[in-house]
């Protein structure tokens, strides 16, 4: 299979690239498939502690590209699944570390190994950004139903068909349910409408997610985690499998609904 | 939904639920946002409606002013074109 490079990027920040990199990663080696994540965001490493790979760094992204060691010895093995792999950012220099040229190659020669190459990128539209997209095939944006978010969505996916990135789809990520009934939070059908791009999936808000990232277990390893179900099932579409979208991937509603019935029937 | 709620709404802004708010907001400062992202969009637009203008009058092409403006609810598209003379039609 040919790989596929694909960035992860938002604008704004803390709506979730880093876990939605770490989630989707997981979910893609589950599946059997050989994956790399690469965490660009230089100065402020995260990808690590969200998959709880923190302790093993001895190399970084930035001592690969400038050949301080081989591209290979800065790559962590994690240690629940034989195909994934992190490439983590260096914390103590700055974002001027890495060029877009450098970052082009580095990917390139991670092709010949691997079928997903995952790129978390910072948030802003700055160096760290331009480094992120160079070499990608495509982009995921992940958005939170909120206005600010989805302005810098809308940013970013200028940004990047400037760049000439034009396979863009969107996350639409912390959805909660009951606010969207209610009418106080803008449905995937609003954000649609508004980012006229295609939606790749939408994962509901969840507290699964905070414990996860506590312990450094991604979500999708919980099965009864609601958003690390609607991750495993954007990881298939990933990987070009049909998976039916739901507007609100909320299997509660489900069961609320068999309540009812349950309510009505005594 | 607590009477709170409920109260609240009645009395809110013109009862509109907060995502009508949003989704007009968003659409308002993106079409803001997109427009002055890129400086040649509107060099683009100039150069082509002196195009199509110029088969029709004479125009002062160095004076000619486009802008985006933007206005209590609504974004107009202003253009201010200084006419010399119309072409005799034939």
């Amino acid at each position: 299979m040919k790989s596929r490079v694909i960035v992860i990027t938002s604008g704004k920040g803390g709506v979730g690239k880093t876990t939605t990199t770490a989630n989707l990663g997981t979910a893609l080696a589950m599946m059997g498939k050989k994956v790399v994540m690469i965490d660009t965001d230089i100065g402020l490493r995260n990808l690590d502690v969200v998959m709880g790979l923190e302790n093993r760094i001895v190399f970084d992204i930035v001592d690969a590209v400038n050949g301080h060691c081989k591209l290979k010895q800065a790559l962590i093995k994690d240690k629940r699944f034989e195909g994934l792999y992190l490439l983590p950012a260096a914390q103590t220099k700055d974002k001027s570390a890495v060029s877009p040229h450098q970052m082009k190659n580095m990917v390139n020669e991670l092709r010949k190994d691997f079928d997903f190459i995952l790129v978390d990128c910072p948030a802003g539209i700055e160096q760290g950004f331009k480094n992120a997209i160079a070499g990608a095939d495509k982009a995921v944006v992940v958005a939170t139903p909120e206005v600010s978010s989805v302005r810098d969505a809308d940013r970013i996916i200028g940004l990047l068909e400037a760049a000439g990135l034009t396979q863009t789809v969107l996350i639409i990520n912390r959805i909660r349910s009951k606010m969207v009934k209610r009418g106080d939070m803008m449905d995937t059908g609003d954000i649609i409408d508004i980012l006229a791009i295609d939606l790749l999936g939408v994962v509901p808000e969840d507290e699964a997610i905070v414990v996860s990232t506590n312990r450094g277990e991604p979500a999708v390893l919980e099965k009864l985690s609601r958003a690390g179900a609607a991750y495993r099932r954007i990881a298939r579409r990933l990987n070009g499998e049909d998976v039916p979208i739901y507007s609100l991937e909320d299997p509660e509603n489900i069961m609320d609904k068999f309540k009812k019935i349950l309510k009505l029937a005594r | 939904m607590s009477l709170l709620e409920i109260l609240s709404r009645i009395f809110s802004r013109e009862n509109m639920p907060s995502k009508d708010i949003a989704r007009e907001r968003l659409r308002l400062v993106l079409v803001h946002d997109r427009a002055s992202v890129s400086p040649e969009f509107l060099n683009s637009l100039k150069e082509d409606l002196i195009k199509v203008i110029r088969d029709y009058m004479d125009i002062d092409e160095e004076a000619l002013q486009v802008n985006l403006e933007n206005e209590a609810n609504s974004i107009a598209l202003i253009a201010n074109i200084p006419v010399k003379g119309f072409r005799r039609k034939a």
